[in-house]
């Protein structure tokens, strides 16, 4: 008989979004643009409404006026262990791998665009057209990742060339991963170290404790899609009794 | 009641038959009208494919649009046959007669056309026609038979089949009768047709059976093709306005709405064209009206549920996209009219006997519908997608591009020419089943009184 761990794997990758430290800067939106091959959003993409971005920081604001504030929130894949864009999918190419991820087959996908409907964060991202990269780039794509041709979903994959790339090397010197070991493009590129990437199944890992944060939540909750990416809540230093004061 | 005609089986075949063993002057013109709109409408999803999707006013989020529309449209109209072919000879309703072929080769072009647009609206349909059509085992993956996007075309083109067998057993006496009224190459092509059709008691018994059979299981089809169809929608959880529970109950009866309209359409086209007055009389639309009426009405009741629906779950997100549908502009705009075409106007009309019996009032009623019921699920669809959701600040209102109009355009001529080259090769009234029911209504002089020769038992 196989146990779970055997029949699905051992990790399940997860990652923390610690919107306190969020300070808006999209360093982030950049890193994960370039590291994925993502094309670039020309002016009559985003006008047209079909820019991709597979993380964006969104901009909310919070309280009345006159004590309005900005508020930043860094949006990619949710990567749900319960996702709404599987089970609709009629090719399989949005399924759940044995690493928890959410993973998008780009080979199988015929372009229904039904997951994109399906998906409450609306973080899946159609391809209208081919990509096109001016000259000076062509040379700067990253090698690991394969360029959507066009009439394709894609979304962020928890860069999972990194996750191989990175497991690949501590198997090959025949050691565990470690815990911080494998950084995506957006938690390496996050000045204030605010996305933390890491294995949920590992109870010592960083993501794991704080998993369990008091100001831990997750988006959307209502839809009982169990992300594997957590927040955890802005503070607010003027509302009295809240939790704790700056780090 | 029947309004009694006396019309004699030489008269029944002659005036019957006068599409197809002659040429209307009208007919080649409006052919190849038609044949040219076809054209540019082919060569116009050929460049779409060619070039993507990009062609289209399709954004993030919203990723459906005219496509998915008219798709539902046409599924819906294809409910035209089962419901007058099949529902109608199980009850037994004498009025159907006429009005069947057409029905289910309504039901046949229409689904044929329904299941061209899940295809070209993909962004790779190529790759559709290469793995999911011929099951894709040599990967080890077969389809996710979760998704409604399986289901659907496993429904479509199980009543497709269905319907395409029902037309062609409804057509061999008919295929007889032309066979032994030509000669050359339409007499050979009639004579393979007719699978030898001679019109023995043995014949006769086998094809009532089979119509008789085919109708019974085709009922289950009525209910379970636009009920997946709108799975398509209901299953979507996050999406508001598309998680109904009522789903699949209201698309079966709009598309019944929208469906018997169409034959009433086409009814009435049938009339005025081949100029069939002695068969298709003011008691057909007047019957069809009525069944209209009790259809219309349960459609509405469960319009107004689904809103009811929204509004007890008292779920902000869900109230404030109902706003939205109903009182926003563009879509307000949108909804009054889908209001008054669908069934504000078309109703209250057929509510009077004597404009039930006015032909051209009957038809311009019937196409009110079916502006309504497009624009029904145009509403269904759009808005959903087009709602303000929490993490997104792409909130466009989309705007179909002059591709997707054409496209939408193309599939109406396209399922008029489907139709007209059908009338010019196969009688569109079935002539039997206009025999039959003279047959029934005879009568015969028994001393002084008259009697039906026909008792049918009818429990």
């Amino acid at each position: 008989m196989t146990t779970d761990v055997e029949k699905f794997g051992t990790r399940n990758w997860g990652m923390i979004a610690d919107l306190d430290k969020c300070t808006g800067c999209q360093a982030c939106v950049l890193a994960c643009q370039a590291e994925n091959n993502i094309p670039i959003n020309t002016e009559d993409r985003v006008e047209r409404a079909r820019s991709i971005s597979w993380i964006r920081v969104e901009r909310y604001w919070e309280g009345d006026f006159p004590d309005t504030k900005a508020r930043f929130i860094p949006i990619m894949c949710q990567h749900c262990e319960n996702a709404p864009c599987e089970p609709v999918c009629p090719v399989y190419a949005s399924y759940h791998n044995s690493e928890g991820l959410n993973v998008q087959v780009y080979n199988r996908c015929v372009g229904t665009r039904y997951c994109a409907n399906a998906c409450p964060y609306i973080v899946r991202f159609f391809n209208y057209w081919d990509p096109v990269w001016p000259e000076s780039l062509r040379n700067h794509l990253n090698p690991d990742v394969t360029i959507r041709s066009r009439g394709i979903m894609e979304k962020c994959s928890f860069c999972i060339q990194r996750i191989n790339r990175t497991s690949r090397k501590a198997k090959s010197e025949g050691r565990e991963l470690e815990d911080g070991e494998i950084q995506t493009a957006c938690s390496a590129a996050c000045g204030t170290h605010g996305i933390v990437f890491g294995d949920l199944n590992d109870p010592e890992s960083r993501v794991s404790k704080l998993r369990n944060h008091k100001r831990a939540f997750t988006l959307l909750e209502q839809f009982g899609t169990d992300p594997n990416v957590i927040y955890l809540a802005k503070i607010d230093p003027n509302k009295k009794g809240s939790e704790e004061g700056h780090h | 009641m029947q309004q009694k005609r006396n019309l004699s089986q030489e008269y029944t075949n002659r005036v019957l038959l006068n599409g197809t063993l002659q040429t209307p002057k009208w007919w080649a013109p409006t052919v190849a009208g038609l044949g040219f709109v076809v054209l540019i409408g082919v060569i116009i999803i050929a460049t779409m494919i060619n070039r993507g999707l990009g062609l289209t006013g399709l954004s993030r989020p919203v990723y459906w649009g005219l496509f998915i529309t008219t798709f539902v449209f046409w599924v819906g109209i294809s409910h035209a046959g089962i419901m007058i072919s099949a529902i109608l000879r199980l009850t037994q309703a004498e009025w159907r007669r006429p009005v069947t072929r057409a029905a289910e080769l309504l039901t046949v072009c229409s689904l044929f056309t329904a299941l061209v647009f899940p295809l070209i609206h993909a962004g790779r349909p190529w790759r559709i026609a290469y793995w999911i059509l011929p099951y894709d085992i040599s990967r080890g993956i077969y389809p996710n038979i979760r998704s409604p996007l399986i289901m659907d075309p496993v429904a479509i083109s199980t009543y497709l089949t269905g319907s395409t067998l029902f037309l062609y057993i409804a057509l061999l006496p008919d295929l007889g009768v032309l066979r032994d009224r030509t000669t050359g190459w339409k007499n050979a092509f009639y004579t393979l047709l007719a699978l030898g059709w001679k019109g023995n008691p043995r014949q006769w018994q086998m094809q009532t059976i089979g119509g008789i059979l085919l109708s019974a299981l085709m009922l289950p089809i009525f209910v379970s093709v636009h009920s997946i169809v709108s799975w398509d929608f209901a299953v979507a959880s996050a999406v508001e306005g598309w998680h109904s529970t009522i789903f699949a109950p209201y698309f079966v009866i709009g598309a019944v709405h929208s469906g018997v309209s169409a034959v009433v359409t086409m009814m009435a086209l049938m009339r005025w064209l081949w100029k069939w007055d002695d068969f298709i009389r003011p008691e057909h639309f007047d019957a069809l009206a009525r069944l209209l009426i009790v259809v219309a009405t349960g459609w509405l009741a469960c319009t107004f549920l689904e809103l009811i629906f929204a509004l007890y779950g008292q779920d902000a997100p869900e109230i404030a996209l109902r706003e939205m549908q109903i009182f926003q502009w563009p879509w307000n705009l949108l909804f009054i009219i889908f209001m008054v075409t669908g069934y504000i106007i078309p109703v209250p009309v057929w509510c009077v006997k004597k404009f039930r019996n006015n032909i051209a009032i009957m038809f311009w009623t019937s196409i009110l519908v079916n502006v309504g019921m497009w624009l029904e699920r145009f509403l269904i669809i759009v808005p959903g997608l087009a709602r303000r959701t929490p993490f997104v600040f792409t909130w466009e209102a989309y705007r179909p591009s002059p591709v997707e109009w054409a496209i939408m355009i193309w599939s109406f001529a396209w399922v008029s020419l489907l139709m007209l080259l059908f009338s010019r090769f196969f009688p569109l009234v079935p002539l039997f089943e206009q025999k039959e029911s003279q047959v029934f209504t005879d009568d015969i002089q028994i001393g002084r009184a008259k009697v039906p020769a026909i008792v049918r038992e009818v429990e």
